[in-house]
């Protein structure tokens, strides 16, 4: 829900319903970060109630036009965030998977080493006998 | 003498145009801006400069740019498990790091028992404080598998996971511990038959007898569940305990709900966050301050260096270790050595899962669900 001007679009508070500080701070901290913003900030009216009162006020475009942008961007940001840990988390099991493996095969070559050394001592006590 | 020349070139001197002046903010704003340093009694640069235009009178531009934030985030896994995760996040703000910690808290759906229906308990629990105990119990089901079960819906199979519980301690044994492994699935819903009331009704005694449940077909023939059914994630938490002829039997009914409703729905133990600790020595630490440093630290961040012929010199060995407890600058000798520092955009990420999903599993919902919210207040005002 907006709350706004007719006659100046550039100032604007819009109420976001059944949200908190979750997106709410970060919605504030895209806004801020927006030049076009002159004033970016957010409220819970109450802590009983379901919502927050985000209020932008910028240096002429419409307010509702940046608070979109501001969500655009916010969206793309979560999108990259997920794709780059997606790719370190394939990448880590990858990594450990290799691992595991060179330990399983070090850990066989230790006990044919072992075997073979088992072997060799018991074809020597043949021998002596 | 001063010549029209002169007028010229100081009208349009600027000093950030010489060649040896650095470009962007000089090196002590630098520091305050992306590093919080504790001192003795409090921390200070706490706040960020969010403001695009904060630093406009040192000719920096302070606002986000997408292209620059691609270019800079960074994510390091540093353990994976099946329950546990930690991973660096860098190039992040705050704002996001804690958006993403509250979704996983509080946000991320998962499943547990909210209907418990009590047919026998002559237990020493009582019935409330039994099925309080039962709700909590962690179950390791995949929510993204079931749907929410709203008020007008009838529990069926795509909603609704039930359990059995029937356990009795025989007379003349030892006390009997009730653990959760004696939770047992019911694929095809509840068991118990709702009473009707008085008369039944002959037109519905040929169809199936009416249950708490009207599951449509069972849940182990879903492709999903045909090879490992549905269990509690722990199968050695105690329920109860029955002394030698007390009995329970009783049906619990799992449903999808997310933390914010309650606790027992939160997917993760608990998912934190903090800063990066930066250790840094001002000065040379030598000899006897080394070894009281050293010595001091709980954390053991410091590590001795021998610079030959007897004298030592302490070195920052493990900054990550650093909890900031400022045992180092209690000390007075030692307070204008050690600087402890945080950086603000790198943080220390860690998830407990409770097992219902893989901790980087959840990561990425958390991350999904923030997209989601996004998406709906941009619906919202288009």
């Amino acid at each position: 829900m907006e709350h706004g001007s007719f006659t100046n679009d550039s100032f604007a508070s819009f109420t976001l319903a059944e949200e908190d500080h979750t997106l709410a701070n970060a919605v504030r901290f895209m806004l801020n970060q927006d030049p076009r913003v002159t004033f970016a900030g957010y409220s819970i009216p109450h802590p009983s109630l379901e919502c927050v009162n985000v209020r932008v006020q910028t240096t002429g475009d419409p307010a509702r036009e940046v608070l979109k942008d501001a969500c655009q961007e916010l969206m793309l940001m979560n999108r990259h965030v997920r794709s780059v840990f997606d790719k370190a988390v394939s990448e880590f099991k990858v990594e450990q998977a290799r691992l595991a493996a060179e330990e399983e095969k070090n850990k066989k070559a230790e006990e044919e080493e072992l075997k073979k050394q088992r072997d060799l001592l018991a074809s020597m006590d043949i021998e002596s006998d | 003498m001063v010549t029209e020349e002169d007028k010229i070139f100081a009208k349009n001197f600027r000093i950030d145009d010489l060649s040896d002046v650095p470009a962007g903010l000089p090196r002590h704003r630098k520091l305050k801006q992306n590093r919080v340093v504790s001192k003795k009694d409090a921390s200070v640069d706490t706040a960020d400069a969010i403001y695009s235009g904060g630093y406009v009178s040192s000719g920096v531009d302070n606002s986000v740019k997408l292209e620059n934030f691609y270019e800079d985030f960074k994510v390091d896994v540093i353990s994976c498990t099946e329950t546990d995760m930690e991973f660096d996040m860098i190039g992040i703000d705050a704002a996001f790091a804690n958006a993403f910690r509250r979704i996983l808290i509080a946000e991320v759906p998962s499943m547990a028992i909210e209907k418990v229906l009590i047919a026998y308990n002559t237990s020493l629990i009582v019935d409330e404080v039994l099925a309080h105990r039962i709700g909590l119990i962690p179950i390791a089901a995949d929510p993204r598998l079931f749907e929410y079960l709203t008020e007008n819906d009838q529990p069926n199979e795509k909603n609704t996971i039930v359990f059995k519980l029937h356990v009795k301690c025989p007379k003349g044994q030892p006390r009997l511990q009730v653990l959760t492994n004696e939770l047992q699935w019911l694929p095809n819903g509840s068991e118990f038959l709702k009473e009707t009331g008085g008369s039944t009704s002959t037109s519905n005694s040929n169809s199936k007898p009416k249950t708490y449940t009207s599951f449509s077909c069972s849940q182990d023939s879903l492709p999903e569940y045909a090879e490992s059914p549905i269990t509690p994630t722990y199968l050695d938490i105690l329920i109860a305990k029955l002394s030698p002829g007390q009995e329970i039997e009783l049906e619990a009914h799992a449903v999808k709900g997310i933390g914010k409703t309650h606790a027992k729905w939160s997917p993760v133990g608990t998912a934190w966050y903090r800063m990066l600790p930066e250790v840094v020595l001002l000065g040379e630490v030598e000899d006897e301050k080394a070894e009281r440093l050293v010595k001091v630290c709980p954390q053991n961040v410091f590590d001795i260096e021998d610079m030959g012929n007897g004298r030592k010199r302490a070195t920052v060995a493990q900054p990550r270790n650093c909890t900031l407890c400022k045992e180092c600058i209690r000390d007075h000798d030692l307070v204008d050595l050690v600087d402890l520092r945080s950086v603000k955009n790198h943080f220390i990420f860690k998830i407990e899962s409770t097992g219902s999903l893989p901790p980087d599993v959840l990561f990425t919902e958390a991350v999904k669900i923030l997209e989601d919210k996004c998406e709906l207040v941009l619906a919202d005002l288009s």
